[in-house]
């Protein structure tokens, strides 16, 4: 790894140099935003330890014996109110999904605040309650937190910092080392509920049923899984990016090829319309209440029974199955029994024109 | 019938998969004009599934792709003036112009808006009156009605704040091109669906003739593009060349006569430059020239940029079926679409990004491919 950013000598295909400026893109949670951090956060922060190389949604640190989670995330949604929740359920529960993740029980979070002035205090009192029930609702603690101020014009109303922290059980190993070819991939639920549920207000759009995000804690869901007895290899919550990314990112780690079946993957009927409607791929769709789990093949039936039995993976269905061919890539197999590759979005999805 | 699934259904795609096999006996090449259709085509793995014999050629039937480069510098140049507003479509905010993009305007300081409708823009116009609008008017003739009803609005409306930087393409007159090409290679197409909504048919019966080439009206899901496919190739297997409509749950022989009123209200039709093809006679649309003080060109006086093409970048042979994407040399090296060289690596609808996107596993094919020679 380079110490430094040298973008003249720099033989790495693009981005920065094309963008000397941060570009919405680079928040996007695809291509973009994986260049700025391997190029330029990471040579920058240094990594010591190896922690921070892996890149994961939350660091799993060795402490006097034991193994901590730990994840933190940055909650900027606009609008700030959306069908079935605001940036307060976000906030708690992602950053809850991420150390959940690992295998971890989460157990307390810090809780970061950017407010600018002339933010409602009842609106700001709603999504602080909202924060607090939410935190009951999964067993975790707001344990400490910061709150600062800005100058009107200078932030989005409020800006939500969140961090948490769990403790990995001994015998509980989950990650892209454990993956193997054979795995059943299942995803936990219907997808991309959060992502349309956020644009149909944002743009103002409606689709005749309102859609609702999913936005949901899924710790107990994870508990439930390690303790079924299930040979659980590896989880991730597919948010930005949707299934789509999740899955390119875990293929690219675990360098195994992801084969799925496009029509295996649950689209609410809503979802789906709207997704037509906008020219978007559900597949890259953000979802706040889903996990996909990779698991032993032997294991797939009892871990789609523990989960159907949890009611965040009541609608949990395999989706595919890890193979050899193909390492890093993935890809579907298409309704009508073609194949394609499903490519890690390069940035947001744009609407398309027609 | 909820429209959603109904038209991807497998058996039904296998079964006219099956009749397809069982209808060709000689190779054929098919063009199928619209990007959506290229879409769809790469993302359900249709041309693996056809019989070896029949090949797809991909048309110019992406407008984000076919919008010259003159035309995308226009709109960075305007969306860089302070005071405007410039709204366009999702998608042409990742079109290359000359070194930057609309993204990068807008990360420069510029006020750049993505839009779901047409008229969205001129709602911004109306709760804006200290700023100026400008919408992107880009498309074929799918889109031409909306765009064409922004200024018929802010007509109605009185306003002095909005204009339509316009670049409007037509289908008919790139068939004809295609067709009077010296390097020809269509045999059959598939008309764009959507086009005809607005259109009618009518317009396709003199190519029809003229070229003794069969044209079939084709819808955007996998079921539709297989039974465009099928309708064409049993017409071509039979000697026969006439026009079809195989999507006639949207198009009638007519199309929308209350959309074609109003762009013939706004429109009036011109030559155009298609990017990477090059002018195609009286084939776009621009405003009328009574409609002057609505035209973004004149207003903000950039007629006089003018621009050079990636010499790397033969997306003008990808536009007239002339190659495939996997065949031109920067195809995912120079070229991809994290830095596209030309608009066919931008939309989803455009053949290179759908060839990027969907087909990069497979090696290069070695096939009877056209050449430029």
């Amino acid at each position: 790894m380079s110490e430094h950013l040298d973008l003249e000598g720099w033989s790495c295909p693009m981005p920065l140099r094309d963008h000397p400026q941060v570009v919405m893109g680079h928040g996007g949670g695809g291509a973009l935003s994986s260049d700025l951090v391997e190029h330029l956060l990471l040579p920058a922060y240094g990594d010591d330890g190896g922690v921070l190389a892996q890149l994961g949604d939350a660091a799993v640190l060795a402490i006097n014996g034991g193994r901590l989670a730990m994840s933190t995330d940055s909650f900027v949604v606009r609008p700030r109110f959306f069908p079935g929740g605001n940036v307060g359920d976000l906030a708690v529960n992602g950053t809850i999904n991420d150390v959940a993740m690992t295998g971890a029980r989460p157990l307390h979070l810090a809780v970061g605040m950017v407010l600018e002035e002339g933010l409602q205090l009842a609106e700001l009192d709603v999504i602080a309650r909202t924060m607090g029930r939410a935190a009951r609702r999964a067993g975790v603690g707001i344990v400490t937190g910061d709150t600062k101020v800005v100058d009107s014009g200078h932030g989005d109303g409020v800006y939500i910092t969140t961090t948490g922290i769990g403790v990995i059980d001994p015998g509980v190993d989950l990650g892209p080392h454990r993956v193997r070819p054979g795995d059943a991939v299942i995803v936990s639920g219907p997808v991309a509920l959060h992502g349309i549920a956020v644009m149909s207000v944002r743009e103002g759009l409606e689709f005749g049923s309102e859609i609702e995000t999913d936005c949901a804690p899924l710790n107990g869901l994870v508990a439930a899984l390690l303790a079924s007895g299930t040979d659980v290899h590896m989880l991730r919550d597919p948010t930005r990016g949707g299934v789509a990314a999740t899955l390119n990112e875990i293929a690219k780690s675990s360098r195994t090829g992801v084969s799925i079946e496009e029509r295996a993957v649950p689209v609410p009927d809503a979802v789906r319309a709207a997704c037509g409607f906008l020219g978007l791929d559900p597949l890259y769709v953000a979802n706040e209440g889903k996990l996909v789990a990779f698991v032993a093949p032997e294991h797939a039936e009892l871990a789609l029974a523990t989960m159907h039995a949890h009611e965040f993976g009541v609608g949990a269905v395999r989706i595919g199955t890890v193979v050899e061919e193909h390492p890093g890539v993935v890809v579907a197999r298409t309704g009508i029994g073609g194949t394609r590759v499903v490519d890690l979005p390069l940035a947001e999805q744009l609407p398309r024109i027609c | 019938m909820r429209y959603l699934d109904e038209f991807g259904d497998p058996d039904l795609a296998r079964a006219l998969l099956d009749d397809i096999h069982r209808t060709v006996t000689r190779p054929w090449a098919l063009m199928e004009v619209c990007g959506g259709q290229t879409h769809t085509i790469i993302r359900n793995g249709i041309d693996q599934l056809l019989p070896e014999k029949v090949t797809l050629i991909h048309g110019p039937g992406c407008p984000v792709c076919v919008t010259p480069l003159e035309t995308i510098d226009r709109a960075l140049e305007i969306a860089s003036r302070p005071g405007v507003i410039f709204c366009s479509f999702g998608d042409m905010l990742r079109v290359p112009g000359s070194g930057r993009d609309l993204f990068r305007v807008k990360s420069d300081g510029g006020d750049v808006r993505i839009v779901y409708s047409p008229l969205d823009a001129v709602r911004l116009a109306q709760e804006n009156p200290d700023k100026e609008v400008v919408f992107f008017g880009i498309g074929f003739e799918t889109t031409a009605p909306a765009n064409a009803m922004t200024v018929t609005m802010a007509k109605q409306l009185g306003l002095t704040n909005f204009s339509l930087l316009v670049s409007h393409v037509l289908v008919p007159p790139a068939i004809t091109a295609l067709m009077e090409s010296p390097v020809r290679r269509v045999q059959a197409f598939l008309a764009a669906g959507h086009v005809c909504t607005v259109m009618g048919m009518s317009e396709y019966e003199p190519l029809v003739e003229k070229y003794h080439v069969p044209i079939v009206v084709t819808g955007f899901e996998p079921l539709d593009v297989l039974q465009g496919i099928r309708q064409a190739l049993v017409q071509l297997e039979e000697g026969r060349a006439e026009l079809e409509n195989a999507y006639p749950r949207a198009v009638s022989y007519e199309g929308n006569p209350v959309a074609q009123q109003v762009v013939r209200e706004v429109f009036e039709t011109c030559d155009r430059a298609w990017r990477g093809i090059g002018v195609i006679p009286m084939s776009g649309w621009r405003l009328r020239e009574e409609l002057a003080a609505f035209d973004a060109e004149k207003r903000y006086d950039v007629t006089g940029i003018t621009t050079e093409e990636s010499s790397l970048c033969r997306s003008g042979e990808v536009l007239q079926g002339l190659i495939k994407p996997v065949e031109c040399a920067a195809f995912g090296k120079e070229c991809t679409p994290r830095s596209p060289l030309g608009a066919p690596m931008v939309s989803s609808e455009g053949a290179c990004a759908a060839y990027y996107q969907f087909r990069r596993l497979e090696p290069t094919p070695v096939t009877a491919w056209g050449t430029t020679a």
